[in-house]
């Protein structure tokens, strides 16, 4: 049996495509250049020397002992990061779910949780915990009168980095318990089963694959962070922050670059095991919808711990939100409380606060669209079309979710600063405003990747083929059909990858330049100094930008969506 | 109303498939040969995974054949993408576009082919008259009826005037009345459209009810093409006389030209080209016998049961269990299990394989 003949049908049908073939052709070479020559440029650097193959320069860093402990200090972060983040989101998760709390206050601290990790910049955190916790904070100087308490080090890391997270795993196993059937748990009552034994016996083990799912991609999270290790680590190094340091502190490009390709191992192995492993896993055994309405526990015995377990960690994480506004505001945090408008005013007046905003806003205003169309692009290749280089374009593009910035930006100086493997050819793009939006791109590109494959998933396919049947060719099915039904999911794509790429920090503060000022590298580099009222004033702004494009995004949901009344059809 | 009624001529089409599970290559088609004749209505009918859906993918070029050429017309067409193919086709799951209304939905067809409005908005129209919906345009897919939808799915289709028109179990969604009635609705629109249709259903009383011919497919194989009729009286082999209608399998051994022993007692049957002493299967149908205290088989009833419009028989002959129908008992006699019995059977029902 030899399938050559449909092949080379399906091949000259795609010829015979001549936009679909350019865009294929423009998205491979996007993909390539822009994702695996970087990384496979870094893999050149740290195996090849002048005389070639050589392990030369692994054995150097991997004598380095700061190298060596970084190790250690990320993966003992991660794992606790990622066990404590599990936890607390399937806490919140299983509140949600099971438990009987609707009251407006409730459902309100849920729905601030369940955003934070999409408006939130990445060090925020940080820096509210300083000013809570550190030498001058409020809660530790003022309240506890504890004058040389230090958040610096391996606590402070993890407590943020599982404030940071924990949303995240929360929203994940939120959607698989509400996958589960009620009838399952209320067979396990009826034999006999208390509440607790039906969790351990019923719920939890069906929810242990995407716990394990859950607690991976933190993990993955946590030790690519470079943001909070960076301003809250201390002399405690993870690898991202010694990478940042061997090459801007050591200038060891070779030497970075090796402990990039270690970096990106580790994540990668994380990766596949979550994505090809327990992703497919923890949906199997979860697939069906639920039959009907579960019974809510009202049992005040369950619902009074679990609720004010849950409310005071979310009231304490907005706390920590809070706190930011008013480190602008007050005079000098930790001695001087009288209200001032100094350091919002510094910013604009001393600090060329107009133009790092400028700046920002404009790379991650241009960024954004072509970032949410470019997704769109691919999910729709991905789920409806095929081709040969299928398989590449959906792989690379989930690959890129697993590099960690830091990883990247080294990848990009190395591989572009000389133009394509040093030939000049495009070293024209190294320190212009142009890298800095595909390195926005390259990063957003994953997630918005990801909703607009579930979002296509959901729509028949026989749908677009009966407007190809009808005459359209394929540049018309995406134009007329597709996109304006996955509307909804490009726009989300669209304000994620503007929020995400404004508040990004991680590649970008290795390939910023002088010429462009970005929010992000100003509040990196005011936290550092320890002029938190500057840093606090610059996250203030940013915060209330992200906030609001993400409530202008939900209101033009609302108003122009058309999922909504598609999906009310049936 | 058709610009042109097209032939559609399958030659020496397979289409192979990797089996998910084992991983191994497998035909879904396989040498399938056909001829469409233009204006007729042929149903592509079998039980699941038989390949008829795969074989209309084909024609409409969804999927690719691995071997063999199809022809619209007098054209190739292998190497057309579905958009560029005079097909048009109506899908299981109606798949209009949800994000149209009624008129843009089967507007859409003409837009692309950049008629003017004035011509399009007639057309619409004229379409929408022909399958029962005049007056419906403005409304949203979702403001319709199951059946309703389909009637746009039909006409979407039928207003771009294709050579040939598609069908993919287009009723199966629908409820059992409603089935039947758009049935006879969906020929009606072809007789007066003039059009070639090629159908897809696994419902034989649906094939038998709108087809001029029936190509019967099991296993990926092409069984039987023939009129409806030929296929029940004629059927190739035991598969096609299982699958239309009801059939029961005597053993029998062939006497001479037209006369088969069965149990004993030599019967007036279709032989064929079968030589003597060739031993055979005969096909009797439920409703081909009668029963009495004597005739030409004999026989031991195993199961009787009243059904209103007839008794439903069990009888034991030899080693086979066959089913008979008899029509209006009221006025017959009822046998009990047990009982002695002699079938008798009508004139040309019986046919041997």
């Amino acid at each position: 049996m030899a399938k050559s003949q449909s092949a080379s049908l399906d091949r000259k049908k795609l010829l015979g495509d001549p936009i679909m073939v350019t865009t294929i052709v423009l998205l491979i070479v996007f993909l390539t250049v822009f994702i695996l020559y970087p990384l496979a440029i870094l893999l050149v650097d740290s195996f090849i020397s002048d005389e070639g193959f050589t392990l030369n320069t692994f054995k150097r860093v991997m004598d380095l002992a700061n190298f060596r402990r970084a190790i250690t200090n990320t993966l003992k972060v991660g794992f606790l990061v990622g066990i404590a983040s599990a936890l607390i989101g399937l806490l919140f998760a299983y509140v949600e779910v099971y438990v009987k709390l609707r009251t407006r206050f409730m459902e309100g601290l849920f729905k601030v949780v369940s955003m934070l990790p999409v408006v939130s910049p990445p060090f925020v955190l940080s820096l509210s915990m300083i000013m809570l916790f550190g030498k001058a904070g409020i809660i530790t100087r003022f309240l506890l009168k504890i004058y040389d308490n230090s958040v610096y080090g391996f606590w402070g890391i993890a407590i943020v980095q599982t404030l940071t997270f924990f949303p995240v795993c929360y929203m994940m196993l939120k959607g698989l318990l509400k996958n589960i059937d009620p009838s399952l748990e209320e067979a396990a009552r009826d034999m006999g089963a208390s509440r607790f034994k039906v969790f351990m016996t019923v719920t939890l083990p069906l929810i242990l694959p995407g716990l394990g799912n859950a607690f991976l991609v933190t993990f993955i999270e946590s030790i690519a962070d470079f943001a909070n290790p960076m301003i809250i680590g201390g002399s405690y190094d993870t690898l991202a922050t010694t990478i940042y340091l061997q090459i801007t502190g050591a200038y060891d490009k070779e030497g970075a670059a090796a402990m990039a390709v270690i970096l990106l191992v580790i994540t990668l192995l994380m990766f596949v095991i979550q994505k090809y492993y327990l992703e497919a896993k923890s949906t199997a055994t979860l697939s069906g919808k639920a039959s009907r309405e579960r019974m809510l526990i009202t049992d005040k015995s369950v619902t009074v711990p679990l609720t004010i377990m849950c409310s005071a960690l979310a009231i304490f994480v907005i706390l920590m939100y809070i706190c930011v506004p008013f480190g602008a505001m007050f005079k000098t945090w930790g001695y001087d409380f009288h209200l001032t408008f100094k350091w919002f005013g510094q910013v604009f007046t001393k600090y060329k606060g107009f133009k790092a905003f400028k700046d920002s806003f404009v790379l991650s205003l241009i960024s954004a669209p072509i970032t949410a169309l470019l997704s769109m692009i691919i999910s729709y290749l991905v789920v409806k079309r095929k081709f040969k280089a299928k398989g590449f374009i959906e792989a690379v593009s989930m690959l890129a979710m697993a590099v960690p910035g830091t990883v990247l930006g080294i990848g990009y100086i190395r591989g572009f600063s000389g133009g394509l493997f040093g030939s000049g050819i495009l070293q024209g793009l190294y320190g212009t405003g142009a890298i800095l939006v595909i390195v926005f791109i390259v990063r957003s590109l994953p997630t918005g990747t990801r909703s607009g494959i579930s979002a296509l998933r959901q729509i028949d396919k026989s749908i677009e083929e009966s407007a190809y049947d009808m005459g359209a060719d394929s540049f018309k099915v995406f134009m007329t059909v597709t996109l304006p039904l996955i509307k909804d999911s490009f726009l989300s794509g669209f304000v994620t990858s503007f929020v995400r790429s404004i508040t990004a920090i991680s590649a970008i503060i290795l390939l910023v330049t002088p010429s462009y000022l970005l929010i992000t590298v100003q509040i990196n580099e005011f936290a550092e100094k320890g002029s938190y009222g500057i840093a606090c004033a610059f996250a203030s702004i940013l915060i209330l930008i992200t906030y609001s494009s993400v409530l202008i995004m939900n209101l033009v949901i609302k108003h122009f969506g058309t999922s909504r009344r598609i999906e009310t059809a049936d | 109303m058709a610009k042109e009624k097209k032939g559609v001529r399958l030659e020496h089409i397979s289409k192979i498939y990797k089996d998910p599970k084992t991983g191994k290559d497998f035909y879904a088609v396989k040498d399938a040969n056909i001829e469409i004749e233009p204006g007729s209505f042929v149903t592509l009918l079998g039980p699941s995974g038989c390949g008829k859906t795969t074989t209309l993918r084909m024609i409409a070029g969804f999927e690719s054949p691995d071997e063999g050429e199809i022809y619209l017309g007098n054209e190739p067409i292998n190497a057309l993408t579905p958009n560029k193919r005079d097909t048009a086709m109506v899908f299981q799951s109606y798949a209009l576009l949800p994000h149209y209304n009624i008129f843009d939905n089967v507007a859409y067809g003409l837009k692309l082919r950049k008629m003017d409005k004035e011509t399009i908005k007639k057309k619409v129209i004229d379409i929408l008259s022909l399958v029962g919906l005049e007056g419906m345009e403005n409304r949203m897919t979702n403001q319709l009826s199951g059946g309703q939808q389909q009637r746009v799915a039909l006409a979407r289709a039928l207003v771009i005037e294709p050579g040939v028109l598609l069908f993919d179990e287009p009723l199966s969604n629908l409820d059992a009345k409603l089935r039947v009635s758009m049935r006879t609705e969906i020929r009606r629109i072809q007789q007066e459209a003039g059009i070639t249709a090629i159908y897809v259903t696994h419902d034989q009383s649906e094939a038998m009810a709108i087809s001029d011919k029936v190509i019967i497919m099991n296993g990926g194989l092409v069984e039987q093409i023939s009129t409806p009729q030929e296929a029940y009286y004629y059927p190739n082999n035991k598969f096609v006389a299982d699958f239309i209608g009801e059939a029961n399998f005597l053993e029998g051994v062939v006497k001479a030209q037209d006369v088969v022993e069965i149990n004993g007692a030599d019967v007036k049957c279709a032989t064929g080209s079968m030589e003597k002493g060739a031993t055979c299967s005969v096909v009797l149908r439920p409703e081909g016998a009668f029963l009495g205290d004597n005739g030409q088989v004999q026989g031991t009833v195993k199961y009787s049961c009243f059904m209103g419009a007839y008794q439903d028989y069990h009888i034991q002959v030899g080693n086979t269990q066959v089913k008979i129908q008899e029509y209006n008992p009221k006025n017959k006699k009822i046998y009990k299990v047990g009982d002695s019995v002699f079938l008798n059977f009508e004139e040309n029902t019986l046919y041997a394989l």
